[in-house]
């Protein structure tokens, strides 16, 4: 006599926790680093590959990518020629490579060579800790360490003018010129 | 005390759907950014499927393209 009754109190509560589910689908995290936080200190995550021996009054752009990654594939051309021009008035950048696979990103850098540092995120300690939203992902930082600018998505060398005149704006802001 | 049938289904069924609520992080992403996992990695698949769409539906590019399907556009 309660078979139909309980079948339908069932059948409710699934749909009732199935709406549920959908609803409580978690949001894209928040990114652990906003602009005008402290960079966290390279040293303390492990990363595979030499750093720059001093940081301090350059303009770091932290860049995050994966050989598997299309779009940061193209941003490395824009990296390259942003290194080679604007490295002598204070720029760094710290390329930190995400692939599983230590091989993938050797041989992408053998058919892409490139002058400036990468390192390995060997354990995902840095990604995870700065929870980076998506790749690529850049963090500019000024000479304490500061970010001052978080920039995501593909910049490729067609669509350049508009982060080259960010990190040209950044170096005059925040570093000082040497004599 | 005695369980209520109802309330044992419903925290299984909880505990189901909400496992299979999860952000992949970004640098986990590379499975899903290999070749294998593009709908367009075998072309003559691709054809096939869109010669099945022309035969069925009249129209051409109506599976991937805006506007197709009424053959109105």
């Amino acid at each position: 006599m309660n078979a139909i009754p309980r079948v339908t109190g069932v059948l409710a509560l699934l749909a009732t926790l199935l709406s549920l589910s959908v609803a409580t689908v978690p949001a894209a995290d928040e990114p652990a680093i906003k602009v005008g936080d402290t960079f966290p200190n390279f040293t303390n995550f492990e990363l595979e590959g030499e750093l720059p021996k001093d940081l301090k009054g350059k303009l770091v752009i932290v860049d995050f990518w994966a050989s598997w990654c299309g779009p940061c594939r193209g941003t490395f051309p824009l990296m390259e020629d942003l290194h080679r021009r604007l490295g002598k008035r204070g720029l760094v950048i710290v390329a930190v490579n995400e692939d599983k696979s230590r091989v993938a990103m050797t041989e992408f850098l053998k058919q892409h060579p490139v002058s400036f540092t990468v390192v390995r995120d060997t354990k995902k300690k840095l990604a995870a800790t700065i929870n980076v939203a998506l790749l690529p992902a850049s963090y500019i930082l000024d000479g304490n360490g500061k970010v001052v600018s978080i920039q995501g998505g593909e910049r490729t060398m067609e669509n350049r003018a508009e982060f080259t005149r960010l990190v040209e704006d950044l170096l005059e802001k925040h570093i000082t010129k040497t004599p | 005390m005695k369980t209520p049938f109802c309330t044992t289904l419903g925290l299984v069924a909880l505990a189901g759907l909400s496992a299979g609520c999860v952000n992949v992080k970004p640098w986990d992403r590379d499975a899903l950014a290999h070749y294998s996992m593009r709908p367009d990695r075998d072309p003559v698949t691709l054809s096939l499927r869109e010669h099945m769409w022309f035969s069925r539906e009249a129209s051409n590019g109506g599976r991937s393209v805006g506007g197709g399907g009424c053959g109105c556009n």
